[in-house]
């Protein structure tokens, strides 16, 4: 067997451009998936156009001047802001498709504000080419409408909560640039209570003060509990997560285990497949198992080069991309290989028993392809994203091929200790067994 | 049909093989000798069974009753698509077979089959570059590798021009000098007449005939038309034969 090896390895080394592909197009490919789904999308790019007049923009919200400008830093969080000098312009920057959508504050807008009479509208305009893009840029103006709005809000809230304390405990209001001192409610039930204890000999006056002071007290009271009212008008409801299954994985390190999976099952599946359908377009498989090699050293030889070559190009690529880029547990590399390793095993029988089913390299790829990719995007259908039944398909389908059960060894290896490692481990040694058995049948008419 | 037995110890004997696919019976009662040194040939129309028989002969499938004298081991296949790796050197194919067989010396085995099949100076050649004639050279060279008493060659001429075979069956001619028995199936009834020393004729798995080219003329009533003993047309004396025979 050892000379079925090292003849294979020959023949690899002897086909540069296919090995370059073989290992090169799996790795881009992985890699590209992998940080496809840890990346959100890039910032949308959307126009401004300010008309409000440049001595207007500072407005006066209850008595504090609030600049629209503040909340510039805020936008950009979100989306990449280009200023357009007139309406026009910011129109046809999005009739060229230069951005997204485009934003016009109309000029009587910080007069609105001040007012506080009537509602500010703000002009909005986007390309509605297709639906898709549609809603993507209204769940952007929106969400960004609703911050714009809610900081907005913040603030009133905050103001409306300054003037009750003044209420509450007296103070002094800055007025039109005047200092008026104010007396509070506290003071003012002090004070009449003050002088109900003085006024012994006149029960009439005394009743009406007693009404002043139950009134301060009723009013005090109540207000008391209105400031805590308006600062959770701002958030009324919110919301604690729990995850329940499964572990907070980091993106990025659940983007490695796709990645590396994939590079796993193409490498796996591609070189498997191939090396023993060669064998037969070779002619050379009626010579071999006549009493060189039993048909089953054959498959294990096959199995095993694939396997030995898909891990090894798997782990490289793993330990270049947690030194370069994501944060790793190198530590953690002894199980990194044992899942790896059962993932690459099991791919490979896989890959014998398509080649063995196939007879022919070119067929043999073709399948591989046409089985795998579908089989990969199945498994990474997330619970919830479909309904119940056709989630209990999926699952099926996925528990009969290496991938689902290798990303979740991979994934445990990266992110945990291991602890569920043994259930995928197992699972991945039962469909080694079946493939590589699968296999040893078809090859009898091979 | 009995075995032709020569006084030595056959090199190969067979009785009664058979084989089925299915409803179909590929071979019917197969029984036949051959001495050592001897070249026989295995000629019959399409479907006879002739590569089926070889097959069984090389132990790449069992037969389903019969005996064959020889271990598959001992006997060297030669099949007819060449069974090389394209992208291995001729001198790498022959040492990964030498390897394989575990001969004990399979440096020396390979140098030995360079030499005898006249391919030293292609032995670092990629045998996917080579002409059809070099890779039947290289087919061949491996199934000698374990210097077998019986060499069974599927078509081996198939795929060569006249001077390729010419080439091959004088190489052909050196292993028998040496006292291998070569057993070889073709369609061409004439490069049987030529190459052979006896004929098995097979047709629908069975053995019609087994014996030398004149035998076989006789059997359909032909004579010698020349002073050497050469018949007239063999091949119209072999279509004759089956069609007596109803095949």
């Amino acid at each position: 067997m050892r000379w079925l090896l090292l003849k294979d390895l020959r023949i690899l080394r002897r086909s540069p451009l296919l090995v370059a592909l073989l290992v090169l197009y799996p790795i881009v490919l992985a890699l590209l998936i992998g940080f496809a789904l840890s990346r959100g999308p890039d910032k949308p790019r959307i126009a401004i156009y300010n008309a409000i007049p440049a001595g207007e923009r500072t407005v006066d919200v209850a008595g504090e001047a609030v600049n629209a400008d503040e909340y510039l830093p805020q936008l950009r969080r979100s989306v990449r802001l280009t200023f357009a000098d007139s309406r026009a312009e910011a129109l046809r920057l999005v009739r060229e498709g230069k951005v997204l959508a485009a934003i016009v504050l109309p000029g009587d807008l910080a007069r609105q504000l001040a007012s506080g009479r009537s509602q500010p509208t703000l002009e909005i305009a986007y390309n509605g080419e297709d639906a898709a893009k549609q809603a993507y840029v209204e769940s952007v103006i929106e969400a960004n409408l609703a911050d714009a709005n809610a900081a907005l809000s913040r603030r009133y809230q905050r103001i409306t909560a300054d003037y009750i304390d003044l209420l509450l405990e007296g103070g002094e209001l800055s007025f039109l640039g005047r200092e008026i001192p104010i007396l509070g409610l506290r003071n003012a039930e002090r004070i009449v209570r003050g002088a109900i204890a003085a006024l012994d000999d006149d029960p009439g006056t005394r009743a009406a003060l007693e009404q002043v002071a139950r009134f301060a007290r009723m009013a005090i009271d109540n207000l008391d509990v209105s400031t805590q009212v308006l600062r959770s008008v701002g958030t009324p409801i919110r919301a604690r997560t729990t995850i329940i299954d499964g572990r907070k994985t980091p993106l990025d390190a659940y983007a490695v285990a796709v990645a590396a999976t994939i590079s796993l099952m193409f490498l796996a599946l591609l070189l498997a497949s191939g090396l023993l359908s060669l064998e037969r377009e070779e002619h050379t498989f009626a010579r071999l198992v006549r009493g060189l090699v039993s048909p089953l050293g054959l498959l294990v030889a096959k199995l095993g080069l694939a396997a030995l070559c898909a891990v090894a190009t798997t782990v490289a690529m793993v330990v270049g991309l947690a030194v370069a880029f994501v944060e790793l547990d190198l530590a953690r590399f002894p199980l990194w290989l044992a899942a790896l390793a059962a993932g690459g095993v099991a791919f490979a029988a896989l890959g014998v028993a398509l080649g063995a089913v196939a007879r022919e390299v070119r067929a043999a790829s073709l399948l591989a392809f046409v089985l795998a990719l579908p089989v990969a995007f199945l498994a990474l259908v997330p619970s919830g994203a479909v309904s119940a039944g056709l989630y209990d398909v999926v699952s099926v389908v996925s528990a009969a091929f290496p991938f689902k059960p290798t990303l979740r060894a991979v994934d445990t290896v990266l992110t945990d200790n291991g602890r569920a490692l043994l259930l995928p481990l197992a699972h991945l040694a039962a469909l080694a067994v079946a493939y590589a058995s699968l296999a040893r049948l078809a090859l009898r008419r091979f | 049909m009995a075995p032709v037995t020569t006084g030595a110890a056959p090199a190969l004997a067979v009785s009664g093989l058979a084989k089925r696919y299915g409803a179909r019976v590929a071979l019917r009662d197969v029984s036949f000798a051959a001495a050592p040194g001897e070249r026989v040939a295995i000629i019959g129309p399409n479907g006879a069974g002739k590569t089926t028989l070889l097959s069984i002969l090389a132990g790449i499938q069992p037969p389903d009753a019969g005996r064959i004298t020889r271990a598959p081991h001992e006997i060297g296949w030669v099949p007819q698509q060449a069974a090389v790796y394209g992208r291995l050197t001729v001198a790498e194919n022959l040492r990964l077979f030498a390897r394989l067989q575990r001969l004990p010396d399979p440096d020396a085995a390979v140098a030995r089959m360079l030499e005898q099949t006249g391919l030293q100076d292609r032995a670092d050649d990629l045998v996917g570059a080579l002409s059809g004639g070099n890779r039947q050279r290289v087919n061949i060279a491996i199934g000698l590798l374990p210097s077998p008493p019986v060499l069974l060659l599927d078509e081996p001429s198939a795929s060569l021009d006249p001077r390729q075979r010419a080439r091959m069956w004088a190489f052909v001619g050196d292993l028998v000098a040496d006292g291998t028995t070569v057993v070889f199936s073709t369609h061409d009834v004439q490069e049987a007449e030529r190459c052979a020393d006896r004929l098995l004729v097979l047709a629908d798995g069975e053995l019609l005939f087994t014996g030398t080219p004149r035998e076989l003329e006789a059997a359909v009533g032909w004579g010698a038309a020349d002073g050497d003993g050469r018949g007239g047309d063999f091949e119209a004396a072999f279509v004759r034969f089956l069609h007596e025979r109803g095949h």
